[in-house]
C-alpha cells in the first residue's frame, strides 16, 4: 500500500485527495500542513481517536467502508488514496 | 534494556502519575473489609469502583461453597477441558447458565476476556465479517485480532451506521456477525438493542452481545439488557463474566445456535488454558443461583446509582448520558482528572481513573461503580467529596447544596473491624474532613 497509484503532483488535484483532506481538516492539529507525504499517525496531531472518527467521516462522504486491516496498511495520505481507489473497485 | 525502549512513552505516564500522587496501577489495599470497604495505605477507604453490583464477594453461602470444594477437589484442574477433562462442577455450571438464561447451551471460559476471545474470534473466520462498536471493550478489539474475518468498525451506539455497513456488504458472501456490548464499561450507557435487532435481522446478520455488566444488574430476573428489552430470542450469543456481579472469575459464552458445542474444538481460549479451579466454580454457582432472585439487591444498587448519578450531576459534574451503576466524570483537563481522583483517594474514596486512549472521545474519566452493598450514607460521602474536591480543583463553577455529613463515613461500614476501629487515630478523621 506504500505506492499511491498516481504521483503526489497530480494527487493535489484528485477529488478522492481533496476529500480526504477535507474530511481531515476538523481533526487534524489546527497547525498541521497536510500534503499527500504526510503521515497519518504522527504529522498531524492526531491519536488513535481521532483517525477513527475521521475514518468514519471519510466512510460516510464517500459512501464505503474501509476495513481495519486496511486502515493499518495505511502509513500515508496517498496511501489512504490509494486504498479508497482499491476499494472502490472491489465494491 | 532496548526491548523496553516502545514502552518509553507508556511508562513516561506512569513517571507522571507518580510524580503527582498514586498511579492507579500500583495500588494495593491493605486489606479488604467488606464488598464496599477497605484499608488503603493506612486508611479506611470506600470501595466505588470494584464492578462488584450485588455486593456478593463476602456472600457467607457462597464462601462455604467454595471452601467445600477446595477440600474435596483440591486447589485447581491443572489444565485445560480438552486435554484434562472436565469436573462435574464445569458441566453442571455450564447447565446452569443455559437454564438461567433459558438457552440450549453454554460454554465456560476461565475470564471473561477469554470467553470474548474464544467466541468472537473462533466464530467469525476467514471469509466472514465482524462488525464490533466503536467503542467496544479491550476484550473485542483483541478477540478481532485473533480472528480472520474481515472487522469493520460502526460508529459507537450507532443502528444507521451499522445499517450502512452492512447494506454495502449486502451482496458479499460470509456470515455477519455483529457484536455490542449491553453496558458499555466506560461511560455507564447502554446500547439501543431493539434498533440493533432490527437492522441485524433486516440484514440477516448474528448478534452477539457481552453482558458483563449487566448480568445480575438488569432485568426482573437479572437476565440483562436483553431481558430488560424483551429480546431475547433475537440474540444469537451471549457473553459475559462472573467478575461483576458474581463476584469471582470466569467467562462463558451461552447460545441458542443449535451446534455450538463444537466452538469448544475450535477455540483456542478454551483449548489452550487451565480450566476454572473448582472453588472458583463452587462460588460462581452458589452467587449464580442467587442472582434470579435478588431483587432487593437490584432495587437497592439502582436506588444507589440513581443518588450518585444525581447528587453528582445537582453538583454541575458532567456525567455519562444515562443513570446506571457506572457513574463517569466526564474531563477534558488530564491534571483535573488525575487531581480529583488523588484527592477523593486521600479523602477515603476509591474510584478508577480512566485515560485515553482505553475511554471514548479522549475523555479522562472519575469512573465509579455502585454495588448493592453500599449505603446511602456511602454515597452521600462520594458526592459530598467529589464536589467539595471538584470545587477547589474548578470543574464545577458553582457551589452546590451540601448533603451527607462526613461524620457518617465511619457509620457507614456494613462489616465494621474492631481492629481496624482501635488502629484508627482521631487525626486520620480530620485528614479525611479536610481533604
Ligand atoms: C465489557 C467487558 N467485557 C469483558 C470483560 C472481561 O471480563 P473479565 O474480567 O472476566 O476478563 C470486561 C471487564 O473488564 C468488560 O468490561
Amino acid at each position: 500500500m506504500s505506492e499511491p497509484s498516481i504521483s503526489s503532483a497530480e494527487l493535489i488535484t484528485d477529488p478522492v485527495y481533496i476529500e480526504v483532506v477535507k474530511q481531515l481538516r476538523p481533526h487534524a492539529s489546527k497547525d498541521a500542513s497536510i500534503s499527500p507525504e504526510s503521515i497519518i499517525l504522527s504529522d498531524l496531531g492526531m491519536d488513535s481517536l481521532a483517525i477513527m472518527d475521521f475514518v468514519f467521516d471519510l466512510e460516510d462522504a464517500l459512501d464505503l467502508t474501509i476495513p481495519e486491516h486496511r486502515i493499518a496498511e495505511v502509513k500515508t495520505i496517498a496511501d489512504l488514496v490509494a486504498a479508497v481507489y482499491l476499494l472502490q473497485k472491489e465494491a | 534494556m532496548a526491548i523496553f525502549d516502545k514502552f518509553q512513552p507508556l511508562s513516561d505516564v506512569h513517571d507522571q502519575l507518580k510524580s503527582v500522587g498514586q498511579s492507579p496501577s500500583s495500588l494495593q489495599f491493605d486489606e479488604i473489609i467488606s464488598p464496599t470497604e477497605a484499608v488503603l495505605n493506612g486508611r479506611r477507604t470506600i470501595l466505588l469502583g470494584t464492578n462488584n453490583y450485588l455486593g456478593l464477594t463476602f456472600d457467607q453461602t457462597s464462601i462455604d461453597k467454595g471452601i467445600e470444594a477446595l477440600r474435596e477437589q483440591g486447589t485447581g484442574t491443572t489444565g485445560s477441558r480438552i486435554a484434562n477433562g472436565s469436573y462435574d462442577g464445569h458441566k453442571a455450571l455450564e447447565n446452569e447458565l443455559a437454564e438461567f438464561y433459558g438457552m440450549h447451551d453454554a460454554i465456560l471460559y476461565s475470564t471473561g476476556y477469554m470467553a470474548n476471545l474464544g467466541a468472537i474470534g473462533t466464530l467469525a473466520g476467514r471469509g466472514d465479517y465482524l462488525l464490533i462498536d466503536a467503542d467496544s471493550h479491550a476484550s473485542i478489539h483483541d478477540a478481532c485480532k485473533l480472528s480472520d474475518a474481515e472487522v469493520i468498525r460502526f460508529r459507537h451506539n450507532d443502528p444507521v451506521n451499522l445499517a450502512k455497513k452492512l447494506e454495502r456488504l449486502a451482496d458479499k458472501p460470509g456470515e455477519k456477525l455483529i457484536v455490542i456490548e449491553s453496558i458499555y464499561s466506560m461511560l455507564g450507557d447502554t446500547s439501543p438493542l431493539k434498533e440493533m435487532i432490527a437492522v441485524k435481522n433486516k440484514y440477516g446478520a448474528s448478534l452477539l452481545i457481552d453482558e458483563a455488566h449487566s448480568l445480575g444488574v438488569m432485568g426482573a430476573t437479572g437476565r440483562g439488557l436483553c431481558e430488560l428489552a424483551g429480546v431475547e430470542k433475537d440474540i444469537d450469543f451471549v457473553t459475559g463474566t462472573f467478575s461483576k456481579s458474581i463476584g469471582t472469575i470466569g467467562g462463558f459464552l451461552v447460545s441458542n445456535v443449535p451446534g455450538l458445542d463444537i466452538v469448544r474444538l475450535a477455540s483456542r481460549p478454551y483449548m489452550f488454558t487451565a480450566s476454572l479451579p473448582p472453588s472458583v466454580v463452587a462460588t460462581a454457582r452458589q452467587a449464580l443461583s442467587r442472582v434470579a432472585g435478588a431483587t432487593v439487591e437490584r432495587t437497592r444498587l439502582w436506588d444507589n446509582a440513581t443518588q450518585l448519578y444525581a447528587g453528582l450531576k445537582n453538583a454541575g459534574f458532567d456525567l455519562g448520558p444515562q443513570v446506571s451503576p457506572i457513574v463517569a466524570i466526564r474531563m477534558q483537563d488530564p491534571g483535573k482528572a488525575v487531581a480529583l481522583w488523588n484527592g477523593l483517594l486521600d479523602a477515603g474514596v476509591y474510584t478508577n481513573l480512566a485515560l485515553p486512549p482505553a475511554t471514548p472521545s479522549g475523555w479522562f474519566l472519575l469512573r465509579s461503580s455502585i454495588s448493592a452493598a453500599h449505603t446511602s450514607q456511602q454515597i452521600a460521602l462520594a458526592v459530598e467529596l467529589c464536589a467539595k474536591i471538584g470545587r477547589e480543583l474548578g470543574l464545577i463553577p458553582c457551589p452546590a447544596t451540601v448533603g451527607a455529613s462526613v461524620e457518617m463515613m465511619n457509620v457507614a461500614s456494613p462489616r465494621k473491624v474492631a481492629k481496624q476501629e482501635a488502629e484508627k487515630s482521631s487525626d486520620e478523621d480530620e485528614t479525611a474532613v479536610q481533604a
